[in-house]
């Protein structure tokens, strides 16, 4: 029997490398996410308004949190809407 | 003696000058309980994302401060009597926070700028 790593394939796999997802805010040396900043926010939401994962935006946890924190401080002060459609 | 951040949405029915006197005396009571105003900024009129008591817009007004830890209470209750204001909100800055104001303040495009979605 061959072993796996000397099998051959016909046709060669696709090996898709991706980028390697990164948080924006160690890279650029964010420390201070600013809740009245809406247009900076709206990059983490989603059309509804709601907030993205982490498995999207690649942001570290810390900075999540202070996201998260920060939009809804905008929403109470009514510079995010809490539901929404068409967002963007 | 901590740096504070308050913003305040009055009702949009106020005129130009309510509007100031508003903001002048918020101000005021700042200094008279040994706080110190360090920036005022008045939005003017910006409409809500929702409405609030069935107002579509708002007249906003956000001041940067350092008051003693116990202030905010009283100004607090000062607010909530206040049938002008429709809603407001304290921010304790940290000394990241008290940075980027003073950089946005001073003209310096700030690092949330440049970044690209």
């Amino acid at each position: 029997m061959a072993k796996s790593n000397e099998i051959k394939y016909l046709t060669a796999i696709k090996a898709e490398k991706r980028p390697k997802k990164y948080c924006r805010f160690k890279k650029l040396g964010i420390k201070y996410i600013d809740y009245k900043d809406a247009d900076f926010l709206k990059k983490f939401l989603n059309e509804q308004g709601k907030l993205l994962p982490r498995r999207l935006t690649g942001n570290s946890l810390k900075f999540q949190r202070k996201v998260g924190d920060a939009v809804k401080k905008a929403r109470q002060m009514a510079i995010l809407p809490y539901v929404t459609d068409l967002l963007k | 003696m901590q740096h504070y951040e308050l913003m305040v949405i009055f009702t949009p029915v106020l005129s130009e000058e309510e509007y100031k006197t508003a903001q002048k005396k918020y101000a005021s009571f700042v200094t008279e309980n040994g706080g110190e105003v360090v920036h005022e900024n008045p939005w003017g009129l910006k409409s809500l994302a929702y409405p609030i008591r069935k107002k579509t817009t708002g007249l906003y007004w956000v001041m940067e401060y350092t008051a003693p830890s116990i202030f905010n209470e009283k100004l607090k209750i000062q607010l909530l009597r206040d049938e002008s204001v429709i809603r407001h909100m304290f921010t304790a800055l940290d000394k990241y926070a008290v940075e980027y104001n003073n950089k946005k303040r001073s003209g310096v495009s700030t690092a949330t700028e440049k970044v690209e979605a």
